[in-house]
């Protein structure tokens, strides 16, 4: 049986590449710059009323300053709005934490056919999942590094 | 020899469709039997949905044709779920014997050449060839769900919501089938699961060339040349490859895929799915026939064998194309 190498045709592929339309990297790069920085001035804008309006630390602050934005995208990937914003503006949506309360929501309503416990709960992770885990392992490898760091100088 | 010429030349006498709300929209929307305004139809379900289209296409096929489902010998029928389930669940509603077919986004024109061999050798007097395919139950098999905030890359295809069925009978009217060419499996090494268009085309020319050869017949010779689903880069790509072998079809082709929407910004190259080719048969491309606008057409289905776990695998992309020749 031959392998999938075997079959690779360069002359079609390299073809293929030379007449297949481009995407406008320009104009998805202003895209998202503007709707990124948007949702990330909305963000500084619910910090700075609680901070003038609650005297709380800043932790906490950070802390219900994400509850509200997680609300947002959620909220708004509920009512259909979040993927036609994440359409137009590519990873300026994506990256923010709106972005990520969308990748929560949007598989918990579309397996919600398939059950509340093989579909909803467990298909909830599969788009954040892999971003929980490589998060959580790189900032326990950032820690280490900073540990030793301190524990030689 | 991989052309089948039928002696009998099966007929083609009753087709049905239900097109979704996105199709009826699009250029061709007057020529569907049922447009739907609920792209869930009522049901609970995507999957259910597509299945209740595909029944009401096969459903209301034999109706219209006024014959008992007892004269109706088989139903040959694919979609492009796991396990064939659209296809499988419809058809437990008829009483009748059931042949599932896969084979992508090329399952109609495969259900077409079995079913007029059925009828050609006389093992059977009427069969119904359906197929069916719904957006967003590709989309959750195939994608991501639907509500993810994701871009379509500029080579993305739209799936067809719709599904067509069609009734072939050996009772010598028009339109017939003359020959059918069965596919050979072409792979030219493409990853990218986004562009169909370029994994599916090779096959196509192979199949059309192929046809060529084997019926001595000349792209002139037909009316049209109807490509299934390659879509607007792929239709590019598969009159390259053809003028390259030799075969101008630039004046012939037409891609369903490219009919079917008014191509705006979303659906990028096109409809593509196993519900296409039939939607855009068994509607427009069948009125055409029988007011004999039409002579002789050319219906080439293209599909991309692949699942979600192979292309997660980094296997490429394997191509197939079955060739129809239908005439009136």
């Amino acid at each position: 049986m031959k392998t999938k190498n075997q079959y690779i045709n360069n002359n079609y592929l390299n073809y293929v590449k030379s007449v297949a339309p481009k995407t406008n990297e320009v104009r998805s790069l202003l895209r998202a710059f503007w709707v990124g920085g948007f949702i990330c001035c909305l963000g500084q804008f619910f910090r700075i009323i609680i901070e003038n309006n609650f005297e709380l630390p800043p932790d906490m602050t950070a802390g219900y300053v994400s509850m509200i934005m997680i609300f947002l995208g959620s909220f708004l990937t509920g009512l259909g709005v979040y993927d036609r914003i994440g359409k137009y503006a590519g990873g300026g949506s994506i990256v923010p934490i709106t972005g990520f309360a969308n990748s929560v929501v949007s598989p918990a309503i579309e397996f919600k056919t398939e059950g509340y416990i093989y579909g909803v709960a467990s298909k909830m992770f599969t788009i954040a999942g892999p971003i929980i885990v490589y998060g959580v392992a790189s900032s326990v490898l950032v820690g280490l590094i900073y540990y030793i760091y301190y524990l030689v100088v | 020899m991989r052309t089948l010429f039928y002696k009998n030349k099966p007929s083609i006498i009753m087709t049905s469709t239900v097109a979704g709300p996105k199709e009826s929209e699009g250029s061709l929307g007057k020529f569907y039997d049922v447009k739907l305004s609920d792209d869930k139809y009522g049901e609970k379900s995507f999957e259910k949905a597509e299945s209740k289209m595909l029944y009401t296409a096969i459903d209301n096929c034999i109706n219209k044709s006024k014959k008992d489902i007892s004269k109706i010998d088989s139903i040959i029928s694919g979609d492009l779920l796991d396990q064939i389930t659209s296809s499988t669940f419809a058809v437990r509603n008829f009483n009748t014997g059931f042949l599932g077919v896969y084979n992508a986004c090329a399952s109609f024109c495969e259900s077409l050449s079995i079913g007029a061999t059925m009828i050609d050798g006389g093992y059977m007097q009427n069969v119904i060839c359906a197929t069916s395919s719904h957006f967003s139950s590709a989309e959750r098999q195939y994608r991501f769900p639907l509500e993810l905030g994701s871009t379509r890359p500029p080579l993305a295809q739209w799936t067809v919501t719709g599904a067509g069925a069609c009734m072939l009978s050996n009772s010598k009217s028009n339109p017939k089938i003359v020959c059918s060419t069965v596919g050979k499996i072409v792979d030219f090494g493409v990853t990218d699961a986004n562009d169909m268009g370029a994994a599916m085309a090779p096959a196509g020319a192979e199949t059309i060339s192929t046809h060529f050869k084997e019926t001595g017949l000349k792209p002139n010779d037909y009316d049209l040349i109807v490509s299934g689903d390659l879509g607007t880069f792929g239709s590019r790509i598969l009159k390259d490859l053809l003028y390259e072998k030799g075969f101008d079809i630039e004046k012939q082709h037409v891609d369903c895929g490219e009919l079917i929407y008014n191509i705006s910004e979303s659906e990028y190259q096109g409809g593509s799915g196993a519900g296409c080719s039939s939607l855009v048969f068994c509607s427009y491309l069948f009125d055409k026939l029988k007011k004999k606008e039409l002579k002789r057409i050319l219906l080439v289905a293209t599909g991309a064998l692949l699942s979600s776990t192979s292309s997660m695998q980094g296997e490429s992309i394997p191509g197939i194309a079955h060739a129809v020749s239908v005439e009136c």
